[in-house]
Parts: structure tokens; C-alpha cells; sequence
């Protein structure tokens, strides 16, 4: 255990090297450009790869190709490359390869506000890429969650067979804390299998909805497509083969949230108040929290370190007996349509902003207080 | 030139699973998959080391009918998911299969890139001067004055000369031939196969499904004498004045240097930074 002044963006990349990251794509972009610079150094190190491709698209399909061929690969970005990449992240989900995307968002649309902190990519993180599709997306708060956080996002990706989103934004990439990191991280390992590749699908095996990925050059001969495929990956248009698909890619998902789902609970029980919050904007929420509970307010609080799939049922049980969900996000309110989803409209006050400024606890304060 | 022994195609083809194939009937994207085949075969690469990659379009329908290690990736991103696995796998021999489209417009920022970093992977352009699988819209390779889907006056842009665009960018080799000369096209690829650098193989194959038929070029076969006609070895263009070559395809190998490889560079770089670690 060594105490450490570290960056976020530091962290994630330590993280990911913890977790057996061996290859990183990426291309220039502020607030994530720290990662590629470490990574470039550190990678090699350990005998990784690390390519500076020629823009986001590219990155993107490079970390695939290199995931393809074994190595657990990752690139990071902020908004306009991460709308560039959701053309491959699709692909990721479609042929259910395993890969860590990172994104350090920046204020938006467009170019917008490129030092300047925001949230507003999480519906992107969703939806971003077309068609209906499984995601993953972690939001870490600190300097420690983006190590650990980043870890965890491989530990997905390699576990469940897709990609995982790591959504940052600039307030925890660039922020320097004080941290000790564990001398180890749980590793997953891309299980192998002990059928002889005349027996082998890519994409099914008896008994899990995550079948092994073989990677290129082990002598399992296989096809990789973005086009609905059976499970030899071949390209098919049969319903009785693109039905199951879809079903067992979003169960590969819904059947394990009770291992995806991460988030802090604090003094929820008993609540009238509830505070929900994620990634940079946390810390103002639970400064706003320990603040309240002093003047005696009954105030619950859930940091949401799992987006998407959006924790649901948890969400649903903490605001039973709640008066009013504070959701404070650094968007016009995007999480909060999913908390307004869960638990009705009425009982949703919103604290926003999307000007490149964090959101104060006094803003959170106020509409804890706010009658 | 070792001795041409007869290939057996089933020995790498998905026969008993994937034929027929989608392409139309007189189509040349076949032949090229049988240059590489050969190509492949007299090398003696094992199936279990080489990766074919493609993008998008009638041309990257190729990798399913194979059986190597295939992926069939998005709209002009071949290369840059190429890029990965070879970098992945220094020690796999990955050939990438595009059209024009595919390399050349939507994918043209990552073919001059491959090319400019030189990494180890054979770009094979199946340049059949427009958009097939979408209807026959005009390409990055569309000649000036011809009709397609989306010129309904004739074309107005000036093509992009693939071979000089690759030898600019930096690729080790480039070659050309078409699929009329079968042949020749699986020497060429032969060669770039064996070539350590960013190799390019322009194998030019005209629609006739779709280009042929709006410029009333005859049948397949027509099209095909057509390119026996149009094309000059390289060797009797280097005698010929340039106007005398204007819209002729000039067939052989136009590039072959020794300049360094990606992956090998980066295998330094990994030597170095050990090192310092060492101290």
C-alpha cells in the first residue's frame, strides 16, 4: 500500500493496466490526452502495445482488432470522438468483443467547452450507437473509483463479452487527490474453451450466455460480422437465429445485474429526502448531504457508479416512503429521466447545469431545502 | 517462379457452408479471392496464420466463403481493425479486402495512414470504379464522362490513381493487374504477401452489373476483354509517351522498397522502454 498524489486520468490508466490491459488506440483529446501519455510509456513496459491512430473511428476499430487478436484493449476520448467511435461501439456489441471505452466528457454539443466538466454524454453512452443493444457504463466520483472503476470495466467487458463504457468527466480526470491503491485487482481472464475447434461456436455454447472468444491465430477458424450472424458467426437473416440472439445478449446483461450494478448507499433508510448524484457532481452532493443532516434534515444518499443498465429496482425500493428525489447531474437532466421513470415525475426536483461550471452544494443545499 | 502445381480451392474454402456466393454471375470479385487462394497456397502459409479482414460493400463479402481467420468489419474501417490485430499479433499474416468505396472514400484516411506507418498488413483494392452492392453510384475511382446512378449528366470529379496515391503515402509495395489476368493478379499477390511493409494490390475488376450496363459496355464477358484491351505491362508502358497512356491500366509491380516495418519498429520501442525500467 503506497499513498499517492495522483490525476484521474492517472488512475484510470493504472487501473486499467491492474486489470491486464495490454493495448490502447487512441487519439489525441482534451480532457483525456494524460491517458495516452502514460499509457505510452507504461505499455511498452510491460511488454503492451500502444498506437496513436489517425482519428477516433480508427481507435476505435483498432482496440477490436487488437481485442480480437487477445489482448485486452481500451482507448479513451471526450465527446466529439466519442460520438465518432459509436459507429464501432456497435460493432463491439454486435460481434461481442470485449473492450473498455473511456469517456472524459467535456461540456457540449459539438466542440463546446473543451476544458470545462460536463455529463452530458450519458444518454449517448445509451444510445449512441443504432439499434437496440446491450451497454455497460461505470461513472466514477473520485481519483480512487477511477482506478478501481476502470478495473471493474474490464472485469465486465472480458466477463460478459461487450463493450464497457468508463464515463468520466473532466472534474475527476483532472483532479489531483491523495490515494492509496490496492496491490492488487480482480482479473478476469478471457475464458477459454476445451472443445476442439471443429466443435467451437463463437457464439454459443452449452449452458452461459457468454460463449468463449477464441482469439485469432489459435487455430479456431471463425467468422466476425456486424451483420445478425448464427452462432458461427456467418451472416444470417432467419428469424429463429436472429431472435435468440437478441435474447441472449441482453440477458447475458439482465440476468447478472446483481454483479454489474455498483453504487454507494448513505443513510437511505429512513430518508424523506433522497440525493441522487454521479461521477464529479457527487462530491458536491455529499457535501450538500453531511450539510443538511447537520440542520437536521433527513437526507439519504446513492452515489450511482453503474449507469447503464440503469439500477431499477434498487432505485424504486430506496424511494419508498421518500417525499422528494434530488437528482443533480452536470446536464439539462438526463439521469434524471430514468430516476423519473422509476419513481414518478412528481417526486423529482432537478439540479442542472450545462455551462461548463460544476454545480455548488449551495445548489444542491437549496433544493434539499426548498419546500 | 517455382512451379505452378494445381491448387486444390476446397482446402480453404467454407464450401460445404457458405456457396453460393452473393456475387452476380460474371462478377470478378471471385477471381481475386482465387489469386489469393493461390497466392496463399504457394507460400504455404498455415490457415491457422493468416487473417482476412474486410469493410464493406460487394468486396467485403469475400472473408465468409474462406476459411482463415476472417472478420468482416464497418464501412471503410478494414485497415484500422487490421491495424489492431496485427499489432495484437505481429506473427499473423493479415490481408485486408476492400473495394474502391470502401478503401478509397469513406476509409481513405486510414489507407494513406497504414500506408505512411508501413505496418505489415496487404491492402488488396478490388477497384471496380463504383458503388456495386448499393446500385452503381459513383466512386472515388468513377472516370471523368461516365455515367452511374448518382451522375445522371456523366461524372465530373477526376479519379483518385490509386497506385500513386499508395506510393506516395509511403506503401512498401504496389502492384496491379486485373481479374482478366488471373494469373499475373496471383503472382502480384504472392509478392505483396511476401512483402514485411504496408503492401497494396489494385486488382481492377469492372462491374458490369451496374457500371456495364449504364455506360452500355456489353456483357461480363465483354468487360472482361475489355480489360485485356485497356491494360499495358509495365514494362512496354515504360516505353510509351504518357498520352499514349491516358485511361490505360498499367499492370506489374510499380513499387517494391525496403523501408521499415511498424510492427518491428514497435518492437523496439517495448526493448527500450524494458530497458529503462531496468534502469
Amino acid at each position: 500500500m503506497t499513498i499517492r498524489l495522483m490525476q484521474g486520468n492517472l488512475a484510470c490508466a493504472e487501473g486499467a493496466l491492474a486489470a491486464g490491459c495490454r493495448f490502447y488506440a487512441g487519439y489525441p483529446i482534451t480532457p483525456s490526452s494524460e491517458i495516452a501519455e502514460h499509457l505510452s510509456r507504461r505499455l511498452p513496459e510491460l511488454g503492451g502495445k500502444f498506437i496513436q491512430m489517425e482519428d477516433e473511428i480508427a481507435s476505435m476499430a483498432a482496440i477490436i482488432g487488437a481485442s480480437v487478436g487477445g489482448l485486452k484493449s481500451m482507448t479513451a476520448t471526450s465527446g466529439p470522438g466519442f460520438s465518432l467511435m459509436q459507429e464501432n461501439i456497435g460493432y463491439a456489441a454486435m460481434a461481442e468483443i470485449p473492450c473498455v471505452v473511456v469517456n472524459v466528457q467535456r461540456t457540449g454539443p459539438s466542440t463546446g467547452l473543451p476544458t470545462s466538466p460536463a455529463q452530458g454524454d450519458m444518454m449517448q453512452a445509451r444510445w449512441g450507437t443504432h439499434g437496440d443493444h446491450p451497454i455497460i457504463a461505470l461513472t466514477p466520483s473520485s481519483v480512487r473509483e477511477a482506478f478501481d472503476l476502470t478495473a471493474k470495466a474490464f472485469a465486465f467487458s472480458e466477463r460478459y463479452r461487450t463493450p464497457v463504457l468508463l464515463m468520466m468527466d473532466e472534474v475527476i480526470g483532472h483532479m489531483r487527490e491523495k490515494v492509496d491503491l490496492p496491490e492488487q485487482v480482480e482479473v478476469v481472464e478471457r475464458p477459454g474453451t476445451d472443445v476442439p475447434p471443429e466443435w467451437y461456436y463463437p457464439y454459443e455454447a452449452p449452458g452461459t450466455d457468454v460463449p468463449p472468444l477464441m482469439p485469432f491465430g489459435m487455430g479456431f477458424r471463425y467468422h466476425i460480422t456486424g451483420l445478425f450472424h448464427d452462432r458461427a458467426g456467418f451472416p444470417t437473416e432467419r428469424q429463429d437465429e436472429i431472435e435468440p440472439w437478441i435474447k441472449r445478449v441482453n440477458a447475458k446483461i439482465e440476468r447478472n445485474l446483481h454483479d454489474i450494478l455498483l453504487y454507494q448507499l448513505d443513510g437511505v433508510e429512513g430518508a424523506r429526502t433522497l440525493v441522487i448524484s454521479y461521477g464529479g457532481t457527487a462530491r458536491s452532493a455529499r457535501h450538500a448531504v453531511a450539510v443538511a443532516r447537520a440542520r437536521r434534515y433527513k437526507v439519504g444518499f446513492i452515489n450511482l457508479q453503474t449507469i447503464w443498465p440503469f439500477p431499477e429496482e434498487m432505485l424504486a425500493e430506496a424511494a419508498q416512503g421518500v417525499r422528494t428525489v434530488i437528482v443533480a447531474e452536470m446536464n439539462l437532466g438526463q439521469i434524471a429521466l430514468e430516476v423519473e421513470r422509476v419513481v414518478g415525475r412528481q417526486k423529482v426536483r432537478r439540479v442542472n447545469r450545462a455551462d461548463g461550471w460544476l454545480i455548488t452544494p449551495e445548489e444542491i443545499l437549496a433544493a434539499i431545502e426548498e419546500r | 517462379m517455382k512451379a505452378e502445381t494445381r491448387v486444390d480451392p476446397y482446402a480453404y474454402l467454407r464450401h460445404k457452408k457458405k456457396f453460393p456466393n452473393v456475387w452476380c454471375a460474371g462478377c470478378g470479385i471471385g477471381i481475386v479471392l482465387g489469386a489469393i487462394i493461390r497466392a496463399v497456397d504457394r507460400i504455404g502459409w498455415s490457415r491457422d496464420d493468416v487473417a482476412m479482414i474486410s469493410g464493406i460493400g460487394c468486396s467485403g463479402r469475400m472473408p465468409v466463403y474462406v476459411d482463415f481467420n476472417t472478420m468482416h468489419t464497418t464501412h471503410g474501417r478494414a485497415l484500422a481493425f487490421a491495424t489492431g490485430l496485427k499489432l495484437a499479433r505481429p506473427d499473423m499474416h493479415v490481408i485486408v479486402v476492400m473495394g474502391d468505396g470502401d478503401a478509397l472514400a469513406i476509409g481513405g484516411n486510414h489507407f494513406i495512414h497504414a500506408a505512411r506507418r508501413n505496418i505489415g498488413l496487404t491492402a488488396i483494392v478490388i477497384n471496380n470504379a463504383i458503388y456495386g452492392m448499393t446500385g452503381g453510384q459513383y466512386s472515388p475511382t468513377t472516370p471523368e464522362h461516365m455515367m452511374t446512378t448518382t451522375d445522371p449528366f456523366g461524372h465530373i470529379e477526376p479519379p483518385f490513381p490509386v497506385r500513386a496515391l499508395a506510393e506516395a503515402a509511403g506503401a512498401s509495395f504496389v502492384g496491379c493487374s486485373t481479374v482478366y489476368h488471373a494469373r499475373e493478379l496471383d503472382h502480384i499477390i504472392e509478392q505483396a504477401l511476401r512483402k514485411r511493409g504496408f503492401s497494396v494490390v489494385e486488382a481492377v475488376s469492372y462491374c458490369h452489373t451496374t457500371f456495364g450496363r449504364l455506360n452500355k459496355l456489353g456483357t461480363a464477358v465483354d468487360m472482361m476483354r475489355r480489360l485485356k484491351e485497356d491494360s499495358i505491362p509495365l514494362e512496354r508502358a515504360r516505353e510509351m509517351p504518357p498520352e499514349q497512356l491516358e485511361g490505360k491500366i498499367v499492370r506489374g509491380v510499380l513499387v517494391d522498397r525496403d523501408i521499415p516495418e511498424f510492427t518491428e519498429r514497435y518492437q523496439k520501442v517495448i526493448e527500450m522502454a524494458q530497458a529503462s525500467v531496468r534502469g
